[in-house]
């Protein structure tokens, strides 16, 4: 097995098996869960708008 | 009165960003002012006037580097201090490096504009800067990081927003490349010319490797951290999805860092390399089209912004810019679509729908909002944002159009063969049925850079207007202590 990983053309399949688990596991660890998990989630999209206060002047004026 | 309300101005460091989107303006009318004289000269050669500083070989690399790095890199360093202080409820990290990464950056433009039209230049595409601007620019990057993270570490919120993320993926893949591909041997420590450290087929690669991920890292992810903060914000509604700008951002990172190879097709590279290139290119259309979705769909239920709201126009049109080079992209990477558009004006205009559909009219509607926020009054004309969209969105159109038709008659001239299996045009006869279509081009990129000086002009306005607003607060302030 460890003389399979060490003969360099060996390095693609490794690589692909690495990188393709790797995205796998970041989209189950996305989308995975029930409704609750996926609105926690969704929470930070908020973040932009937290500051809102500091802007109501400028914002009412401007065409934002 | 505007000025009731400096917490923002307080609580942030606006300075800074204050200075950046000046000087993003001032670049992005030099470099496009300097982008049309050289389509200019391609067009009307006289244009030359025999004088070596002002040729196209000389002015090219002032032009992309003034719009990429001058307009491009300031937009980037001013919405991302804005974008970081404001997701983080921080101010901003650094003291007297903060200051220095905008003279230090503004130094680098300067200094590798005046190196260019004296003839120092390394050859490597947008790289041409010789070795001691290269230390000058690792100096100034590895400062901006320290004051971009150093914000991120005494923010306020727990979570760091998607928009800094692609921030911080630009920050650390932009150190790499250029550290990488400017590695190289000065000829003497007082002499501005140098070698690479690597040579022939090693050397092309490289220098696509940083070519390419110049564009992905600088002039899309970078741009993207821009997308997800302004458009949501300007819309007054969140992004479409944040778990798709997750997928989005890892998929987008991972995929642009192995795509270079795809500039080499049909050279001395090895073949297995190009074809990963082309590979990983066609693929990369997944997050690129799911990123331009998610900023699109950010409108939905609020469509009719767009009739009326320019600067939201600016960023939806950047999108669909964004979607169609992403499209087109794969397109040309495939080898059969380059054996055709390679070395033709069809890669020109590829560029260009890039970097002026997305790239600047992302920067436009990010720096049209953020103006009367820093500056706490409001935009002068709302109409000359009109008129400055119009005047841009013709020019884009007529510039790729041009190249459209001048790059794939270049293809199908260069590769014809008469009946007796000889070439049937000469390059020259190629370059004449050229004329039209650079004619064509320069007069697009003049309708460009008119919005330009209609954008240079309201900025200029508006920040008149938030100066003396400021100081009849200041004066009232005084008359009644």
């Amino acid at each position: 097995m460890l003389a399979w990983l060490a003969r360099p053309e060996n390095a693609k399949p490794i690589g692909l098996i690495i990188f393709f688990v790797t995205f796998c596991l970041i989209v189950w660890w996305v989308y995975a869960g029930d409704k609750k998990r996926a609105a926690r989630m969704e929470e930070p999209k908020n973040i932009p708008f937290l500051d809102d206060d500091l802007d109501q002047e400028t914002k009412d004026k401007s065409n934002g | 009165m505007a000025a009731s309300n400096p917490a923002a101005g307080e609580q942030y460091d606006y300075e800074i960003i204050k200075k950046f989107t000046v000087m993003a303006i001032v670049w992005a009318v030099v470099g496009m002012f300097v982008g049309v004289y050289i389509a200019s000269e391609l067009a009307w050669p006289f244009l030359n006037f025999d004088i070596p500083y002002i040729t196209f070989g000389r002015f090219r690399p002032v032009h992309t580097g003034a719009v990429i790095f001058g307009f491009g890199g300031s937009a980037l360093f001013a919405t991302s201090y804005y974008v970081v202080q404001r997701t983080c409820q921080a101010r901003l990290w650094g003291g007297g490096l903060i200051p220095f990464t905008f003279w230090g950056w503004q130094a680098v433009i300067v200094l590798a504009a005046l190196s260019y039209v004296n003839g120092y230049s390394q050859g490597r595409e947008y790289a041409e800067m010789e070795w001691p601007i290269d230390i000058l620019v690792e100096i100034v990057w590895v400062s901006y990081m320290a004051v971009f993270i150093g914000t991120l570490m005494k923010r306020k919120q727990p979570h760091i927003y998607v928009a800094n993320w692609f921030y911080l993926s630009f920050l650390l893949a932009t150190a790499l490349l250029h550290t990488f591909n400017n590695l190289a041997v000065p000829v003497g420590l007082f002499s501005m010319k140098s070698y690479s450290l690597f040579a022939g087929a090693q050397d092309a690669m490289t220098q696509w490797w940083y070519g390419h991920n110049a564009v992905g890292f600088f002039l899309t992810a970078a741009f993207l951290g821009m997308m997800y903060y302004f458009v949501p914000k300007h819309a007054g509604r969140p992004v479409y999805s944040y778990r798709l700008s997750i997928v989005h951002f890892w998929a987008l990172s991972f995929m642009y860092m192995w795509v270079g190879t795809h500039h080499l097709h049909w050279t001395a590279l090895p073949d297995w390399a190009s074809t990963l290139g082309a590979t990983f290119s066609i693929m990369l259309l997944l997050p690129s089209w799911g990123g331009m979705i998610n900023g699109i769909m950010t409108l939905s239920g609020a469509w009719d912004k767009l009739r009326t709201d320019y600067v939201m126009r600016f960023m939806i049109v950047a999108l669909s810019f964004y979607g169609m080079s992403t499209f087109e992209g794969p397109l040309m990477s495939l080898k059969d679509v380059n054996a055709l558009s390679h070395y033709t004006d069809w890669t020109v205009g590829h560029v260009h729908s890039g970097a002026l559909g997305w790239v600047a009219m992302i920067s436009f509607g990010s720096l049209y909002h953020m103006m009367p926020r820093l500056w706490n009054t409001k935009l002068y004309s709302d109409k000359l944002v009109g008129v400055h969209f119009w005047l841009a969105t013709i020019g884009v159109l007529l510039y790729i159009t041009a190249m459209w038709i001048s790059g794939i008659s270049q293809g199908l001239m260069w590769r014809a063969f008469d009946d007796f299996g000889n070439l049937q045009y000469s390059f020259v006869e190629s370059v004449a049925a050229m004329h039209p279509f650079y004619a064509m081009r320069a007069i697009g990129g003049m309708f460009f850079l008119s919005g330009m000086c209609v954008m240079a002009f309201n900025a200029y306005m508006t920040i008149r207007q938030g100066v003396r607003e400021a100081n009849l607060v200041g004066q009232t302030a005084g008359a009644a202590a």
